[in-house]
């Protein structure tokens, strides 16, 4: 196991490296950050000294070496944008993605389970149609035309929610969090279900797919001729044997969930690490682009081996070997 | 980090126990754009410096339409051609207690102009005055080596800090650490990307102001912003979309206000190369010659425009079609001007006579994410020019590209496209800064035509601008300044200007704003309609 | 989106085809068409690519031939006419195009952009796949790690750093979705030839003494066709609607090509002002390409995979 691990971590070490090499030179070939910096006025003389002061004057490797040499100690260059660290920027803005992306999950598995088990014992209901074509839907509908629905729907016809933004938020041991008031609550949610709709249509389908698999194996028809009430034996026995590749997919999905946020937090104006990359597309910041990039490496790395552990833990047939990365 | 914590958990605090009466006290703003730093000297763009003027004051402050103000400063005067002499105000006190004096200002300029981060310094705004004497604890001598008219102009931009705070840069301003100013707000909380607060500063040497509290929420999307304000998330917006501004006047929970800026929209023609390579013979061939160098070419150009058609359905008609470099009101404008009139049939006539009856093929670059609609005046120019025989590809891209390859770095290394629409606001609030900018001979050592992306150049006009540049009488600058518009952009057609923006606020019913032409949403300034 | 497209891939891999008693295709079209709702969404796919590729004659008026198109006609509600006296059944939308025009010239370009992308995908993937499990040992570890690696990662995200690095442009979205989507069908291929590989057609192919080639591309590819089909179909919607999310963002077409998703992200601008039609027509026909082009391969992937019961 350790050995695993380690190996592990280090083809991940490989994998940040690479792609910050990638990264950083493919960032420095387009648009020009200077340009985007400086006031319309400044004069020639204003804007070398731009360029120098973000130490755009060296070539690009000359560049590179830098950023090596100073993220070995942990600094991964300031942002051309905001002037200060641009790992402290990504940090600060992470909660707000993870409360997000965790809102979408929470929700995922509310919704979609109850769903995909109803329609899993009974498949040939009219429901249960209804149900499957609203995954159909949920699959194919992209995710910023439905921001925009939802946005247009209860914030601006009806004015049911807030249209944009993060709410109220009241600290938790130093960490903002929306979900402890109404207002924050408010702003949430619009956001979270746009974001867990995709979701929701994989769960309504695994949850579904694993209790048709289930419900014809023999120890729930023993249970059912036992005589147990079918609301215990699908309750008991049927969650909890959904739950494992339920569990797993998710764990997995919610590396998805912080990409995918990318998508709402540009629609609901959400102050996420997802806005600030599209943000510092726009603005060239290549160091927040490059540490963003190599931040998000480490947490589907994370994620990843989290989640091959804790499977492991939980079913003792899968040993763990070095097949999936 | 331990400050951040502190004011993030009493703002919370504050949140919770914030009875609804108090909340009338507080303004929410939702604007289009973000400041990158609190620091007031580390990027002098509209962002940041609509952001300082809260926290900051200046010697000498801009009114709405940009006239001056006294500030700090509450009278100033040329002594002599060179010398202009500043009293300063007493009795004001920072926002951490200190008094201020004499000593702010000089730290302060300094501090401005050799800013080591700053992304875009005011240098240029503090480099005219080569000495500042200290005469005594109130009163500044600021010595140019040329005779310089624009001092008290460029002043006005630079934001006043403690000169207690040595050393810190923009990181301790960020977090509120060092923000002292002697502005009517101190720094509240600032959480990027989310919200930034302003707290009343009781001190403040000017009228209070009426809020107690201004809370600042980025919303980049114009769509959001609005269906924020409409769904009563924030009470103020600036960037109103054109799109929209129609049925908002119809709406009677909305007030809008709405004012010209000083920004004008034009478009440059390469006048420099002979062998452009976004320009075509009508048949697609290279061309030998470039016909954007034959003055009727660029008349041609200016005639077959239909401002009137791009003001009312690209601009919804909150544009005002221009003639020259500033809308009127403005120092140092022409009186002869008049804003193009639209005659396809005599700019073909014109195009014939320089010898192109079939016309020319043309790339025209802009942005789609700088101007108000730009890639969509783009299209609506490409539209007008291919009526009279130029045949224009409109080719739009975002701004991190589009500057890449429209700068200009002078004859040796000229912008890569040869046609394209960019948009210029005067900070100073009079002519001469676009027409140094944009329409004077590129020159490194004089900081002039930096942004010339035609290269255009007439001695002729240079020389005007000159001796404008060197006459400190109000009467005879503006004069000279008329005259270098009259050449450089009326006989020359250096750059042929379309419109000038119009910027809109809106707010709940009930609040009132003087829309600026500097562009800037002033908080405090937002005022309760009696 | 990835643990879709793998537990497709991975069940149609896993289904072995049973005996054929009729022609292979002929129970094959019997058992698609079985489904109606299939059946119309096949037709209405169909009927979309035809008018995607016959744009130039269906089309009213070119929304890119700028002689045609004006200003003055500028966010006309659906039914006006113009000043020239021509009416826009759509309206138009903000620079003055027929709407209903630009929405099938978006149509091209979205359909083009998300089948040129999974072609050229899959016949990478394909080879990679191939060569991996044929090869095996070394060769097939260096390219599984790869696959492996880039679908650890979203594929919303690899495009988004892809992009970013590349600029826009019709040929670098195309790129960037190659680049995204070719893991999914080297993994797919992979999977299906390995159980292939381990058949004694392939043995006996072997001891034969034919060549990798015609082993690789007549034995083993035609039978791991159906899988691939299937993946191909669902991994084109989803293409399409990654271009479409992408050129939302602004990091994807250029706004003088627009395809559908940029139609809906221009037409937000205005969508507030109660011109609606600008956003909402290309959304419809953007969720109706969408969902077609699922249910066809949803139906595909029940018929190719006899395991699960319809």
């Amino acid at each position: 196991m350790t050995v695993f691990i380690v190996r592990r971590l280090l083809q991940a070490f490989l994998v940040v490296w690479a792609m910050s090499f990638l990264v950083f030179v493919g960032v420095n070939l387009v648009g020009d950050p200077v340009e985007m910096m400086v006031n319309d006025e400044a004069d020639q003389e204003e804007r070398e000294r731009v360029i120098k002061a973000m130490g755009l004057d060296k070539p690009w490797y000359v560049q590179y070496l830098h950023f090596v040499g100073r993220a070995f100690q942990g600094d991964l260059g300031k942002s051309f944008v905001y002037g200060e660290e641009s790992l402290g920027i990504i940090v600060e803005r992470m909660p707000a993605t993870f409360e997000l992306a965790l809102a979408a999950l929470l929700m995922a598995i509310i919704i979609g389970i109850p769903l995909g088990v109803y329609s899993g014992l009974r498949p040939g209901s009219r429901i249960s149609k209804v149900i499957m074509a609203g995954s159909i839907l949920g699959f194919s509908l992209p995710t910023f035309w439905v921001g925009l629905m939802f946005i247009m729907v209860f914030a601006v016809m009806l004015g049911w929610l807030p249209s944009t933004g993060r709410g109220d938020v009241v600290p938790i041991m130093g960490i903002n969090v929306s979900f402890l008031t109404i207002d924050g609550l408010s702003h949430l949610f619009l956001p979270a279900l746009n974001l867990a709709l995709f979701k929701i249509s994989l769960v309504i389908r695994l949850a579904r797919a694993g209790t048709r698999e289930i419900v014809h194996q023999d120890y729930i028809k023993f249970a059912r001729a036992k005589g147990l009430s079918t609301n215990r034996v699908v309750l008991v026995h049927l969650m909890k044997n959904i739950m494992i590749p339920v569990v797993t997919v998710l764990g997995l999905e919610f590396g998805g969930l912080i990409a995918f946020s990318v998508v709402t937090e540009t629609v609901f104006a959400w102050p996420g690490m997802g806005k600030l990359i599209i943000d510092s597309i726009q603005n060239l910041d290549r160091p927040v682009i490059v540490a963003y990039l190599m931040i998000i490496v480490l947490v589907f790395v994370i994620i990843n081996l989290v989640v091959d552990v804790l499977y492991s833990v939980l079913d003792p047939r899968v040993r763990l070997q070095d097949v999936k990365a | 980090m331990y400050m951040r914590k502190t004011l993030a958990y009493a703002a919370a605090v504050a949140a919770i126990s914030l009875a609804p009466v108090v909340q009338a006290q507080t303004l929410t703003i939702g604007l289009g754009t973000e400041p990158t730093s609190i620091d007031p000297h580390f990027h002098n763009l509209g962002p940041n410096n609509q952001i300082a003027q809260h926290f900051f004051s200046r010697l000498i402050e801009q009114d709405h339409k940009q006239n001056l103000l006294p500030g700090l400063a509450t009278s100033w005067k040329p002594l002599n051609e060179l010398t202009w002499e500043f009293k300063l105000r007493k009795g004001v006190k920072f926002h951490d207690g200190s008094d201020f004096d004499a000593d702010d200002v000089i730290f302060s300029m300094h501090r401005a102009g050799n800013h080591p981060n700053a992304r875009s310094s005011f240098g240029l705004y503090t480099k005219a005055a080569s000495t500042i004497k200290k005469i005594d604890s109130h009163t500044l001598h600021f010595i140019s080596k040329k005779p310089y008219p624009l001092m008290a102009v460029d002043l006005s931009n630079v934001h006043i800090v403690s000169a207690n705070e040595k050393d810190k840069w923009e990181g301790d301003y960020n977090n509120g650490s060092s923000a002292f100013g002697t502005g009517p707000y101190k720094v509240g909380k600032w959480v990027k990307g989310e919200v930034l607060e302003m707290v009343r500063y009781d001190g403040y040497h000017g009228d209070k102001p009426h809020w107690e509290k201004i809370i600042i929420k980025p919303i980049k999307s114009a769509p959001s912003r609005l269906a924020a304000l409409l769904a009563g998330d924030v009470d103020f917006i600036d960037q109103v979309p054109t799109v929209d501004i129609a049925r908002l006047k119809t709406n009677d929970k909305v007030q809008l206000s709405q004012g010209v800026s000083n920004r004008v929209i034009y478009l440059h023609m390469d006048q420099f190369r002979d062998n452009p390579e976004f320009v075509k013979t009508h048949d697609g061939k290279p061309v030998t010659k470039n016909p954007f160098k034959d003055v009727r070419v660029r008349k041609a150009v200016n005639m077959a425009i239909n401002r009137t058609a791009i003001v009312e359905r690209v601009m919804e008609g909150v544009a005002i079609p221009a003639g020259q470099l500033l809308p009127e009101g403005f120092f140092g404008r022409s009186a002869n001007l008049p804003v193009p009139k639209y005659d396809p049939a005599g700019a073909k006539k014109l195009l014939a006579e320089a010898g192109y009856p079939n016309g020319f093929q043309v790339t025209l670059h802009g942005p789609n994410d700088r101007y108000i609609n730009d890639a969509k005046i783009v299209e609506a120019i490409a539209q007008m020019l291919t009526r009279i025989g130029i045949k224009t590809t409109p080719d739009t891209m975002p701004k991190s590209v589009f500057f890449k390859h429209g700068k200009n770095r002078g004859p040796a290394k000229p912008p890569k496209w040869n046609f394209l629409l960019v948009g210029w606001g005067s900070g100073t609030g009079e002519p001469s800064s676009p027409l140094r900018s944009l329409l004077g001979t590129y020159s490194k050592p004089k900081g002039w035509g930096s942004s010339n992306r035609g290269l255009h150049s007439d001695p002729e006009m240079d020389k005007v601008l000159d001796e404008a540049l060197a006459t400190v009488d109000d009467n005879k600058r503006a004069a000279l300044l008329a005259k270098a518009t009259e050449i450089g952009v009326g006989r020359n057609q250096g750059i042929i200007t379309l419109h000038y923006q119009v910027n809109t606020w809106a707010g709940k019913k009930g609040l009132t704003y003087k829309a600026r032409t500097d562009e800037r949403t002033t908080g405090f300034l937002v005022t309760p309609s009696k | 989106m990835k643990t879709v497209a793998e537990n497709i891939a991975l069940g149609a891999a896993a289904g072995d085809k049973t005996e054929a008693v009729e022609t292979p295709f002929e129970r094959f079209r019997a058992s698609f068409f079985a489904s109606k709702v299939a059946s119309v969404a096949l037709v209405v796919l169909c009927s979309l690519i035809f008018v995607a590729v016959f744009a130039g004659f269906i089309s009213p008026t070119n929304p890119y031939d700028l002689a045609q198109v004006s200003v003055l006609d500028s966010k006309l509600p659906p039914g006006a006419k113009s000043f020239e006296g021509t009416a826009f059944w759509l309206g138009t939308d903000g620079a003055g195009r027929d709407l209903l025009s630009a929405m099938i010239y978006g149509l091209r370009i979205s359909l083009g952009v998300g089948v040129m992308s999974g072609i050229v995908a899959m016949i990478i993937g394909a080879a990679f796949g191939l060569i991996a499990a044929y090869f095996g040992g070394r060769t097939e570890n260096i390219i599984m790690r790869i696959v492996d690696i880039q679908l650890s990662f979203p594929a919303i995200l690899v495009a988004l750093i892809l992009l970013a690095i590349l600029g826009k442009g019709v040929d670098k979205i195309i790129i960037a979705l190659i680049i995204v989507q070719w893991a999914y069908y080297a993994r797919t291929v992979r999977g299906s030839a390995l159980v292939e590989r381990n058949k004694e057609y392939i043995e006996a192919a072997t001891c034969l003494a034919i060549g990798h080639r015609r082993i690789l591309f007549r034995h083993l590819l035609p039978n791991c066709m159906p899988p691939l089909i299937v993946v191909g179909t669902l991994q084109t919607a989803s293409a399409i609607s990654l271009e479409a999310t992408l050129s939302f963002l602004g990091v994807g077409l250029p706004v003088s090509e627009p395809s559908l998703g940029l139609l809906i992200a221009n037409g937000f601008d205005y969508m507030l002002s109660g011109k609606y039609w600008i956003s909402f027509f290309p959304g419809v026909a953007l969720l109706i390409t969408i969902v077609s082009i699922n249910l066809v391969g949803d139906q595909l992937r029940d018929v190719l995979n006899p395991r699960l019961e319809r």
